[in-house]
């Protein structure tokens, strides 16, 4: 049998260079705005409320609650083989992201909507390492 | 603000057709989906290629469906936003057709979703916003991305997947009317319930059909909507917008805002209340879609959607059963008609069938039809208010 295809991966931009640097270091990386104080995601250089382009870059609390999800039954080739859950993450700061819930039962009962979460960062290549969450106090 | 000037009812479809079949078609590419729906809405308008001097397609390029029927067109719309670009290609065909820069407007639409013949193919970029903040985390079909909102809709509205499951069975039921549906054997909650799991918590029959097939229509001035030999149908208004690219950056996981600023417009530019409509087509990719239209196109409060299923008010009369004053999906939906990839052309064809007084399951003296789409997941909207009359 052929080994499973690697994970796909994110490729960074120039504008999302920071956000990937910030994980591969272990610190979830937003950006906001100085006019404003508005937080962000995804990167950009400029806020996408007000217009602003005096931004700044930050370390997030990593803090999270499950916003919603779904458990895929029917898994990528390159994520293996049982069901898991693709979820949006509501931040601490505001905005949300997709990551997986992790080091928790892939089941509705474990998954419950709103639970606290943190930031836990997964290795996958020398460059990349990717957000993932678990239950706080997992 | 004012209303755009547009008068309802100065633009008219004068052909509409689908592909000659529907379902699985594996030997036709999906270029010879659009030139087969496009030759038969001609034939229908009794128009050859040569009389169209606009000429608006998604998913093949206009120039490609411009050489194969031999069109020189004066105006082009290469809009592609998912499954409701068709929703758009009217709307701007009807600003093109009232601005002079063309008279006569054919949009096609073909697509080999199940056979895959020649069809195009998506793949995200790993450095797009999806390569980067979505494809990592598994995403692939639409069943794994499109759903996501749907717990914490169900949640927020009070409702439950039996609602989403009840969703499929009345689509079935109008399904089971009309002889061209993919999917038309009755089925139940129970059933839904215990189809094979997808994507938590949507099961198989929550999610659309894989067909191939496509569709065609044909625009002109409402002056003009006499000479042609079909019983011409009439734009009365129009909405369109997008949201985000990534279901993850969609503002509210229980509303759509793309849905509620095209329903917003085309209700406004068309001049009726909700009370006005006869007849309601809802892009139903997957079974909560009916849920969030309902609401975001303002027929009921947020959470009431759920009550129209459960209180059969879409639903045809069957076997026994009383059928609802708003029969809404009404050839089946993407859920057991056909769903090629881009169902919005289906949704538009069965809104003009049935002002026509043509659709196999027929709404009687349906007067006034509302089609709305989605493109992508939630990325993307169009609304298109038809008439039977000016």
């Amino acid at each position: 049998m052929s080994a499973p295809p690697a994970r796909a991966l994110p490729k960074p931009t120039p504008e999302t260079q920071h956000f990937w640097d910030g994980c591969k270091a272990g610190e979830l990386r937003l950006q906001r705005c100085r006019a404003c104080a508005q937080s962000y995601f995804p990167p950009r250089p400029f806020c996408p409320k007000c217009g602003g382009r005096e931004v700044e870059v930050y370390a997030a609390s990593g803090r999270a609650t499950l916003y919603s999800y779904v458990i895929n039954h029917r898994p990528r080739p390159d994520m293996g083989t049982e069901p898991h859950s693709i979820a949006v993450v509501a931040l601490e700061e505001g905005p949300r992201m997709m990551t997986n819930i992790v080091n928790c039962p892939q089941t509705p009962e474990a998954l419950r909507l709103d639970m606290a979460l943190t930031v836990t960062f997964s290795p996958q290549s020398e460059e990349i390492s990717l957000p993932l969450f678990q239950p706080a106090g997992a | 603000m004012k209303p755009p000037s547009l008068k309802p009812g100065s633009i008219a479809i004068v052909g509409a057709s689908e592909t000659t079949r529907l379902g699985v078609i594996p030997d036709v590419s999906n270029l010879g989906l659009h030139l087969d729906a496009a030759l038969n809405a001609l034939a229908d308008a009794g128009l050859k290629p040569q009389d169209v001097d606009g000429l608006a397609s998604a998913n093949e390029h206009p120039w490609t469906v411009a050489l194969e029927l031999g069109i020189t067109p004066k105006w082009v719309d290469a809009t592609n936003v998912g499954g409701c670009s068709f929703m758009l290609h009217v709307r701007h065909a009807a600003a093109a057709i009232a601005a002079g820069y063309c008279t006569t407007v054919l949009i096609t639409h073909g697509e080999s979703g199940r056979s895959q013949v020649a069809a195009p193919r998506y793949a995200p970029q790993p450095a797009s916003l999806m390569g980067q903040f979505e494809t990592p985390y598994g995403v692939s079909a639409p069943a794994t991305m499109f759903t996501i909102p749907v717990l914490r809709y169900l949640k927020e509205r009070g409702a439950t997947v039996e609602d989403l499951a009840q969703v499929a069975v009345v689509q079935r039921e109008w399904a089971a009317k009309n002889p061209r549906a993919f999917a038309r054997e009755p089925i139940t909650v129970d059933d839904v319930l215990s189809s094979s799991m997808i994507a938590y918590p949507f099961r198989k029959l929550m999610c659309c059909l894989v067909t191939d097939g496509g569709g065609a229509l044909v625009l002109t001035s409402a002056e003009r909507a006499r000479d042609f030999p079909a019983k011409p149908v009439y734009l009365l208004g129009s909405g369109e917008s997008v949201e985000s690219p990534i279901i993850s950056q969609m503002e509210d996981f229980t509303s759509s805002k793309a849905f509620r600023v095209s329903g917003k417009a085309a209700f406004e530019s068309a001049g009726i209340s909700h009370a006005d409509v006869d007849h309601l087509m809802i892009y139903d990719a997957f079974a909560h879609l009916p849920l969030y239209g309902l609401e975001d196109l303002g027929f009921c409060q947020p959470g009431e959607a759920k009550d129209f299923f459960r209180e059969r008010r879409t639903a045809p009369p069957s076997e026994g059963k009383k059928g609802g004053p708003l029969p809404m999906n009404t050839n089946g939906g993407g859920l057991s008609y056909t769903h090629s990839g881009m169902y919005g052309m289906y949704a538009l064809q069965e809104s003009v069938r049935q002002l026509r007084g043509t659709a196999p399951a027929q709404v009687e003296g349906a007067k006034i039809s509302v089609c709305h789409g989605v493109g992508s997941m939630f990325s993307a909207a169009g609304t298109v208010i038809l008439g039977a009359e000016a």
